[in-house]
């Protein structure tokens, strides 16, 4: 079946390819440096300014970027102070990891599924979707309380807390995205014979999985907010413990050291699920980027 | 092929469709009967509202009629089956499936052995010739391309009723005519019903057996013309033109008072 109307430009034989696609590879490239330059540059100018500010006010509250570098330094190698913190981010790193997962994930396994039968059972909605909403604006600082009346000083009450603040972001985006599904395509599966049971792992688990993963970026960035808060706790070791410490002992380079790298963990962690997403999703150009 | 000999497969016998529109009722349809052998190819075809996409949604089993039944084989319909598959005018594939998962998908849901699932894929991507595009994702074809996936994967899933709802609505002049040609190499092959609405007086003379005019306000079918022109059909023959002179007629003679 030859046909021209309806073939892709892509299929008609290109000319010169390997000029063409070096071009095209030379251009992206260039993109992609341009990005990346623009993208750090903001952040190195913020430094500069925030050095001349320090320097010129001549504040003893603040501390410098060079003074800020050297307690990474200290923090990530040691060998600079010798103190308590030295030489210890993998540990809180890895403590804080262990409370954000393991919260995020409890809040993805329940908060995906309970969203996909909300969304798609009606009775499921009528009975749940006034308490969701009446639970949801209360903030999750509001829970310190009674979390550490639940799960007592530790660990626990911090993962609670990260699980709450990052179940609703999950919660509301997969109902939204279970919601929005073009009613034909269940139309066009049943026609096919896909049976009730087979719908969701079929067609709503699949068409919704957009949404999803929008609500798993937002639940991943309220998990770190919520470290700082989830170690207030009382716990001895994390990221949000560094933070709370440098203030306790009035060391805001501490604070700052801890606020970056809290930061980096979930720029980092982001693009992780930006990655996963761009390969689960290639089927949808808009939610590629 | 008389129709004569042909068993009826398809009977709509006094469907009547009701729609709630705000506190109103709408009448969509006032009592059809039809009854359409097996392997014959019919056009509906009507001004927008007259009810043909309700109609064939109700054959579908997407909708049930207010009153009366449509069945096939003597069966009632009672929702959407594998016997009947239904092509939608914007396609509505499965975005994130390949073109070979959206034909495979039928027999899929049939738990029939893999191989014999990709025997029948292949076979079906062939016969709307899309081999160098089985991998790719609905995103990255053409409209036309795309159809033929919504035809294929209809027919890859056993149905021996086409329902098309105004399928190459949405193409380009010189697709559409691919297709109307593809869609009657490929009917006469398997030799099933086929169902097509359409705005269009000259596709339906060029593909239909049979063409029911169905007028508004309620719907119902006006009237029944047998095509006996012999394909491939020639749009420029005056036979052609005669036919098309005809239903352009009875179309347009419901049309006037209702739209003055």
């Amino acid at each position: 079946m030859e046909d021209h109307a309806t073939t892709l430009a892509e299929a008609a034989e290109p000319r010169a390819p390997e000029t063409a696609a070096a071009q095209r590879r030379h251009r992206q490239r260039l993109k992609t440096v341009r990005a990346v330059a623009l993208g750090a540059g903001f952040p190195i100018l913020l430094v500069l300014i925030w050095d001349r500010t320090v320097a010129l006010s001549g504040t003893r509250l603040i501390p410098s970027p060079y003074q800020v570098a050297v307690m990474m330094y200290d923090f990530a190698f040691g060998g600079v102070y010798d103190d308590a913190f030295s030489g210890t981010i993998l540990t809180h790193i890895w403590k804080s990891m262990q409370r954000v997962y393991g919260g995020f994930f409890l809040a993805a396994v329940t908060a995906i599924p309970l969203g996909m039968m909300i969304g798609r059972i009606r009775i499921l909605r009528q009975l749940l979707d006034p308490t969701i909403s009446l639970l949801r604006p209360i903030p999750v600082t509001a829970w310190l309380p009674l979390s550490m009346i639940f799960f007592g000083l530790g660990p626990n009450a911090a993962i609670f807390l990260v699980f709450l603040g990052a179940f609703y972001p999950i919660l509301l985006n997969t109902m939204f995205g279970v919601r929005s599904i073009d009613p034909r395509l269940f139309e066009a599966a049943a026609m096919l014979g896909c049976s009730d049971a087979g719908m969701f792992r079929q067609i709503v688990l699949p068409a919704s999985l957009p949404a999803v993963f929008s609500g798993l970026r937002i639940a991943n960035g309220f998990a770190w907010i919520l470290i700082v808060v989830g170690e207030m706790t009382g716990v001895p070791t994390g990221l949000g413990s560094v933070v709370m410490d440098g203030r306790t002992l009035s060391r805001t380079d501490l604070v700052i050291t801890g606020m970056i790298v809290i930061g980096t963990c979930g720029f980092v962690t982001d693009r992780i699920i930006v990655a996963i997403s761009n390969r689960l999703l290639s089927w949808s150009p808009q939610h590629h980027e | 092929m008389s129709n004569e000999a042909r068993p009826t497969s398809l009977t709509v016998r006094g469907v009547t469709k009701r729609f709630a529109v705000g506190n109103d009722e709408v009448e969509a349809l006032a009592p059809v009967d039809l009854a359409i052998p097996q392997g014959e190819f019919v056009c509906l075809i009507g001004a927008s509202g007259c009810g043909k996409s309700t109609l064939l949604r109700i054959i579908a089993g997407f909708e049930e009629p207010t009153t009366g039944e449509a069945s096939i084989g003597g069966k009632a319909i009672t929702g959407p089956g594998r016997d009947r598959g239904m092509v939608f005018q914007d396609y509505v594939l499965f975005p994130w499936m390949t073109v070979r998962e959206n034909i495979s998908f039928g027999p899929r849901q049939r738990q029939l052995p893999k191989g014999e699932i990709e025997g029948i894929a292949d076979e079906f991507i062939k016969m709307v010739g899309l081999e160098r595009f089985a991998d790719r994702y609905p995103s990255q074809l053409s409209g036309g391309m795309k159809q033929r996936v919504a035809i294929a994967r209809v027919l890859a899933n056993d149905a021996s009723i086409l329902l098309m709802d105004e399928p190459f609505g949405a193409l380009d002049a010189l697709t559409r005519e691919q297709l109307q040609n593809e869609l009657m190499q490929i009917w006469s092959r398997t030799g099933v019903t086929a169902i097509f609405v359409t705005h269009s007086v000259e596709e339906a003379v060029l593909l239909a057996d049979r063409v029911l005019v169905m007028t508004a306000g309620p719907g119902r079918i006006e009237s029944d013309f047998r095509i006996k022109l012999a394909r491939p059909r020639d749009v420029s023959s005056p036979e052609f033109n005669e036919l098309r002179r005809d239903i352009a007629r009875r179309l347009t003679s419901h049309l006037a008072p209702a739209r003055a």
